[in-house]
């Protein structure tokens, strides 16, 4: 497999990083090399093995509803670039 | 007092030795003596740390207090610390103070201690070198020209160097034993599920465990004591009883001669094929010897798909990596460009300013196989085969207590070899990333020194939820031999 010149800028898109043509050839580049190491695992069968998601089975817990945290918005909008009366601000996004 | 063990300091400041106001400054010092040198830090919280020593001191006098109350330490600048910076290394996160704690960090300070400040690591513990954090290398104490390893390579530096007699890391892949190695410091990453993972900002959630870096065994399971165990906030976080990690430590040998007797050293023959150097061989070798000479049994094991956790380590962990780092899009916390067209614009000119390079790699490589027409072919195959390499330990460790071989196949390299070869870095993970794929338990303890006077760590992998154990081998190891008291000359 080797990644071509549109599949990394398809893939920096999905990952919301912007890429210009510089970075993008360098990029495919190392991202090849990434690859080459990791189709050495396409080379074991693993017909039959279940896959293994998580170190221990275990469920996840459940707990009560009810209100445990405080209201601490305040705390937490001040560290974000741009918030104003309880709202985070971003560009229009409609029109 | 550098090279006091934590039980010694605590015997200090309750004999009033010193104070821990007197303490603090000490290693306050010598962090700003040395760290322009070693870039070991990234903040340093001189007043504060400074508040907790009086308000430890006035504690003490007042009553008694825990075994770990007035001792200074450090944590990975990738642990939340309310009202003191948090940037994982990262430019994304260059002002970021987080508005609560870690349980980690809660709970090393509600045991009393006092936090000198964070220490640099890999962006988002993504590295084996230290070389890729926004806020430069740090250097190996040993030689300056060398990296101390990554990703918590400040941790390691910091307790190599004696800036602080214990610093929190954290291990997705190897973070804390291969840099507790390359640096020679006690480094133990526990089992999967034993730390709290709330308010470490997460790199791979499946993977990553915290952990402390010390000078000893003995310090280790006296930190593990304050900081382990069952977390409602952390979903993964094992639901059992409290334990000491201590008890076995104290425990008189039957024959004192012989305190390791009875135990079953499981030697995987793929941990020292092609590849590991012949230095670092020739130490963990004697190491075990050692241990031998102090009644404990060599059994010979194979991990056969060794070779595989390389490529599965690198799909799973980018692949969670991908999903836990689109939450900086620059609208809740962290770095916002400064100019967009649009908030499409804004998401990925934000990221691509904020993130460096190993961090864009894996994120690209997260989202590769994790997207529509590759997921079975990559995702699917390496959960498969983390099954077989999880399935691999459970053999051998059904044949010994621990398992042990190298952290590392080399010593220190020099800062720059692989700084921009992420393939050649990636490979030096071999003896480390499937322990997290398991979930088990390891870590690293100096074991002596290969070429240049470097320092080699040998590793050592118990069973779930079995460090008690690990920890009573490596403290009778310690007991034995003074390889973890030797510090660099700076």
């Amino acid at each position: 497999m080797s990644l071509t010149h549109d599949d990394v800028h398809r893939i920096a898109r999905l990952a919301r990083l912007e890429l210009d043509e510089q970075e993008a050839a360098a990029s495919q580049e190392k991202l090849n090399g990434i690859f080459g190491l990791i189709e050495r695992m396409q080379a074991v069968d693993t017909t039959g093995v279940e896959p293994l998601y998580h170190p221990h089975a275990v469920a996840q817990r459940l707990r009560e509803d009810r209100v445990s945290e405080t209201d601490r918005r305040d705390a937490y909008q001040a560290v974000a670039p741009q918030a104003e009366d309880g709202l985070y601000l971003v560009p229009k996004v409609i029109e | 007092m550098l090279e006091l063990s934590l039980k010694q300091l605590a015997a200090g400041l309750s004999a009033k030795q010193f104070s821990s106001v007197e303490l603090t400054q000490v290693f306050l010092d010598r962090i700003a003596a040395l760290n322009p040198q070693l870039n070991a830090f990234i903040t340093v919280d001189r007043d504060g740390a400074l508040a907790q020593a009086a308000a430890a001191d006035a504690a003490r006098a007042a009553g008694p207090v825990g075994p770990l109350a007035g001792i200074p330490i450090a944590h990975k600048d990738i642990f939340c610390t309310e009202g003191v910076l948090t940037t994982c290394g990262s430019k994304i996160l260059s002002n970021f103070v987080s508005p609560y704690d870690a349980t980690v960090v809660a709970r090393l300070k509600a045991a009393g201690t006092v936090m000198l400040g964070k220490t640099n690591c890999d962006e988002f513990a993504m590295g084996s070198t230290n070389e890729h954090s926004a806020y430069g290398a740090v250097k190996n104490p040993w030689d300056v020209s060398r990296v101390p390893g990554g990703s918590s390579g400040g941790s390691a530096a910091g307790v190599a160097a004696r800036l602080a007699p214990a610093i929190t890391g954290t291990d997705t892949g190897g973070s804390i034993r291969q840099p507790a190695s390359l640096c020679g410091v006690t480094g133990l990453k526990p089992t999967y599920g034993a730390v709290s993972r709330w308010g470490m900002v997460a790199y791979a959630s499946s993977l990553d465990q915290g952990g402390p870096f010390a000078k000893s065994a003995e310090d280790c399971a006296i930190l593990l004591n304050a900081f382990a165990g069952f977390d409602e906030k952390d979903s993964t976080s094992a639901e059992r009883e409290t334990e000491d990690y201590t008890r076995l430590l104290e425990k008189a040998p039957a024959d004192p001669a012989k305190p390791l007797a009875g135990v079953r050293l499981g030697v995987p023959k793929e941990y020292f094929g092609e590849g590991l150097a012949a230095d670092v061989r020739e130490a963990i070798e004697a190491a075990i010897r050692e241990m031998e000479k102090l009644g404990a049994v060599r059994v010979e094991v194979s991990l056969p798909k060794t070779e595989l956790a390389i490529p599965a380590y690198y799909v799973i962990a980018p692949a969670e990596a991908s999903s836990n780092l689109s939450r900086f899009d620059g609208v809740r916390y962290g770095h916002r460009a400064a100019e967009y067209r649009d908030l499409m614009d804004m998401y990925c000119k934000s990221r691509a300013e904020g993130f460096g390079r190993e961090v864009q790699r894996r994120i690209m490589v997260g989202t590769y196989v994790l997207s529509h027409g590759y997921y079975d072919a990559y995702y699917l195959q390496a959960l498969k085969l983390r099954r077989l390499i999880a399935e691999d330990f459970k053999a051998a460790l059904s044949q010994c207590d621990v398992l042990l071989g190298p952290a590392s196949p080399t010593t220190a390299w020099p800062i720059g070899q692989m700084a921009d070869d992420p393939v050649q870095m990636y490979l030096a993970d071999i003896y480390t990333v499937a322990i997290n794929l398991a979930g088990l338990p390891a870590m690293s303890i100096p074991c002596g020194f290969g070429a240049g006077g470097l320092p080699v760590g040998l590793q050592m992998i118990g069973n779930y939820f079995d460090e008690a154990r690990m920890l009573e081998i490596a403290h009778r190891f310690q007991l034995a031999t003074d390889f973890h008291t030797k510090a660099p000359a700076l």
